[in-house]
């Protein structure tokens, strides 16, 4: 499969690193995999960390918007850092920007994180 | 060097998954001899994986027995792309072009497919039967890369 993912835990905050290809055949088993981590005790936020992510199509917009309003529910937030040109587009387009915050790198995003609980 | 010239070609495969990333990939090295500029590259390969995942999950419903067609054309600097399936068709047009519409919303699909299409190439439009299949039809004109030379 052409799309590797690793998660790791930084205290209420779960680290999502994208690399390869996010589209309709790849999205079932991140959307899984996101899914089983994001239901953990005391997961609250979200990092999704996509400097790897070469390619993503209107598929892997479905699997953030779907995590966005999970993440919601549990009353904690999503953020996307580490965007490279030919996804931010993608995201810029579809108006995701509007509701969920990027940043430049990893620490960037987890100290803006850390500041709003 | 480069000469006004025309180039077509033709691909079919199973409606699968699999091969979402084949038909772009595919396009993309067929569209590289108009020397396109790597967001060129991205805006097509994202219409072609757009265009197949609507005929396999709209069209076909992920019956892997549909077939999907792939034809494009080079003419001068420009590429036309012909994505074509033989499945249930679209109801209403209008309504699927909507942005954020999606007939499947329980498989957290973005509604975006269209919206998508539409921006990144120059023309953009659909046909489709009820019963009959949905064929898109979309241009763009390579452009970015010639302009340094002129």
């Amino acid at each position: 499969m052409n799309l590797q993912m690793e998660t790791v835990r930084h205290r209420e905050t779960l680290i999502v690193r994208l690399s390869g290809e996010l589209d309709h055949h790849t999205a079932d088993l991140v959307r899984m995999r996101m899914d089983e981590e994001i239901g953990r005790e005391g997961c609250r936020n979200l990092l999704l960390s996509l400097k790897s992510l070469q390619f993503m199509d209107s598929s892997g917009l479905g699997v953030i918007l779907g995590r966005y309003k999970l993440i919601k529910q549990k009353g904690g937030k999503m953020v996307v850092s580490d965007v490279n040109p030919p996804v931010f587009r993608l995201l810029e387009m579809s108006g995701l920007f509007k509701i969920m915050s990027i940043y430049e790198n990893e620490s960037s995003a987890l100290s803006e994180l850390e500041v709003a609980l | 060097m480069k000469e006004n010239s025309s180039n077509f070609m033709t691909l079919q495969f199973a409606a699968k998954s699999e091969n979402e990333s084949f038909a772009r990939v595919t396009v993309a090295a067929f569209v590289s001899q108009l020397d396109p500029t790597m967001d060129e590259i991205t805006d097509l390969k994202t219409v072609v994986s757009e265009a197949v995942t609507n005929s396999i999950i709209h069209g076909y419903e992920e019956n892997s027995e549909g077939v999907v067609t792939i034809s494009a054309w080079i003419e001068e600097d420009t590429i036309t792309l012909l994505i074509e399936d033989k499945g249930r068709g679209i109801e209403d047009l209008e309504l699927a072009k909507q942005p954020l519409y999606t007939s499947k919303p329980e498989l957290e699909r973005s509604g975006m497919g269209f919206t998508i299409m539409e921006n990144f190439m120059d023309e953009f439009d659909v046909a489709s039967e009820v019963g009959g299949g949905t064929s898109i039809r979309m241009k763009k004109r390579i452009v970015s890369k010639k302009a340094l030379y002129n």
